[in-house]
């Protein structure tokens, strides 16, 4: 079985940050895995800008920021391989890889990160009542068609949902001649960053339907109609408040789940929010040497943070294969009040660099705090004028303030 | 004259209150960067916007070349301007950068690969 030093499954940006992190602190035998036939994951369909906004202090499209990662991935000289599906993951860090040219491969590294972003939740996931006629889609498969192959999947749309991919499609499809009748979302809020809502529905005046869902759909061959209501805090129907749509085609915009379906053969923990790994403040899942970041860990908003998050990975992989990180008592992290989950779950007792804390709040708030908890102790407290789930929230704190808890514990505090 | 606002500048996604008073003059608050300024005072008298969009590609990996617009459109001019860019079509190699429509419709705008292909 051939050796390396690192692998890393998915070339998106996460796994190139990770492995170009690796690299840059000594780690030379390094192989990255790509199931697609090129590097830069769903960048690529991504056409539309506001990336890069951080990690370049510029305004980028998806395909830019890609290029710039994979130009940089070339003249590192890290080996590659495109067109590689990773079909099995073991708890020691082998692996089992297929592509066209060398056929079934079986490879082991000292570490491993898992970089392979993630999924959209289907119609099949979301319990759609009604006939099944083509025409229902994911929104970034309709993105893939269209900015990838040029196909336009219909001329009258109504999306469901308001995540970004399903409002950044609302536009695209719109600019390329489609009726786009309007945006369903179950929450009386948007699920989509607010930059999205005024530039890609408000700019076309496409209306949002908010507390609203698709009841049925309608049609035999091809989508003919939806039928859509308003629903109460219960998330239930109203009846007499369905409203009709003739379309030709319903895109989803109903979120996002963590590709892991090389988790469980490895034995990795899942955490049931986010759904991806249970990791610690290094990014290690509970399978030493086995590192996770970007969307497979936990669905981002901005691709900045996915490729800092991947960085991080990558750098806690190099320590790894230089045996330099050392297995310490571990502090929790926990959602308190107001907050969905925290990442990393996990921090160890031990001297290290500042901690971030990702998470997410579970409504609208609007000139709240977010508290942070040392076991019962107020360690910090920060104003925040508005807080959305749509918008992942980051808190940093110096690791040596928090060495002697047993617990972290992040909540929103109300007035 | 106070109005709510969301900055599109960035995905940071900004809320203001911009404030005009009877001079013509624009003050912005809950921007956190300058460029909320200028966007406010834009947005106010004559809207733009980053306009990304495909055009065709021969011998290319894909079917379509990711393209943008170099400078900002004017909002109402969008839908013409995207129409405008149907005929376009580019043969493999293409660099990331490179002007693939020229002035288009008269407008100034030049579209630029967004890709390397």
């Amino acid at each position: 079985m051939k050796q390396y030093d690192l692998i890393v499954i998915g070339a998106g940006s996460a796994g190139i940050a990770a492995a170009l992190k690796a690299h840059e602190e000594g780690v030379n035998s390094i192989l990255v895995l790509e199931k697609d036939k090129e590097m830069g994951g769903i960048l690529q369909q991504c056409i539309h800008s506001g990336f890069g906004v951080e990690m370049f202090k510029e305004d980028l499209t998806g395909p830019e920021y890609a290029e710039r990662y994979i130009d940089k991935m070339l003249a590192a000289g890290l080996e590659f391989r495109t067109n590689s599906l990773v079909t099995e993951l073991r708890p020691d860090r082998s692996l089992v890889y297929t592509n066209p040219e060398e056929g079934y491969q079986e490879v082991q590294g000292k570490a491993v990160i898992l970089t392979m972003g993630c999924f959209e939740r289907t119609a099949g996931q979301i319990n759609l009542y009604g006939e099944r006629p083509a025409g229902i889609m994911t929104a970034g498969t309709a993105q893939s068609f269209l900015n990838k192959d040029g196909f336009l999947v219909g001329k009258r749309v109504f999306i469901l949902g308001s995540g970004d991919i399903g409002l950044i499609m609302a536009r695209r499809m719109t600019l390329e001649g489609a009726k786009v009748l309007g945006v369903a979302e179950l929450n009386p809020y948007s699920s989509g960053l607010a930059r999205n809502i005024v530039q890609c529905l408000d700019d076309f005046e496409i209306p949002l339907y908010l507390s609203h869902t698709v009841i049925q759909v309608k049609g035999k061959a091809r989508l003919e109609e939806i039928v859509i209501a308003e629903v109460d805090k219960n998330r239930q129907p109203i009846p007499g408040t369905e409203k009709n749509f003739e379309v030709d085609t319903l895109l989803l915009s109903v979120g996002l789940i963590p590709d892991r379906h090389l988790t469980s053969q490895a034995g990795i923990k899942l955490h049931p929010r986010t759904g991806g790994p249970i990791v610690n403040n290094r990014y290690e899942t509970n399978v030493s040497g086995i590192f996770a970041a970007g969307n497979g860990l936990h669905v981002h908003d901005l691709v900045d943070w996915v490729s800092l998050e991947g960085e991080r990975a990558g750098a806690s992989a190099a320590r790894y294969i230089n045996g330099d990180l050392t297995e310490a008592e571990l502090i929790t992290t926990e959602p308190g009040k107001g907050i969905i989950y925290v990442v990393p779950h996990y921090v160890l007792k031990q001297e290290d660099e500042d901690v971030r804390f990702y998470f997410r709040v579970d409504n609208v708030y609007k000139n709240a705090k977010i508290n942070i908890y040392k076991d019962d102790e107020l360690l910090k407290s920060l104003k925040k004028m508005v807080m959305v789930p749509a918008e992942m929230e980051m808190v940093k704190v110096t690791n040596a303030d928090i060495l002697d808890a047993h617990q972290v514990r992040i909540e929103v505090e109300i007035g | 004259m106070k109005k709510e606002m969301v900055c599109v500048v960035c995905p940071v996604s900004c809320r203001m209150t911009v404030d005009m008073n009877e001079a013509g003059d624009i003050f912005v608050s809950g921007n956190k960067c300058k460029r909320g300024i200028t966007y406010a005072e834009v947005e106010l008298t004559n809207p733009t916007r980053k306009v990304s969009t495909t055009v065709r590609i021969e011998h290319g990996a894909h079917l379509r070349l990711p393209v943008k617009s170099d400078v900002e459109v004017p909002k109402a001019k969008m839908l013409e301007i995207v129409k405008a860019l149907d005929d376009v079509l580019v043969v493999s190699p293409i660099k990331v950068g490179d002007v693939v429509a020229k002035d288009v419709l008269g407008s100034g705008i030049n579209f630029i690969a967004t890709r390397s292909m």
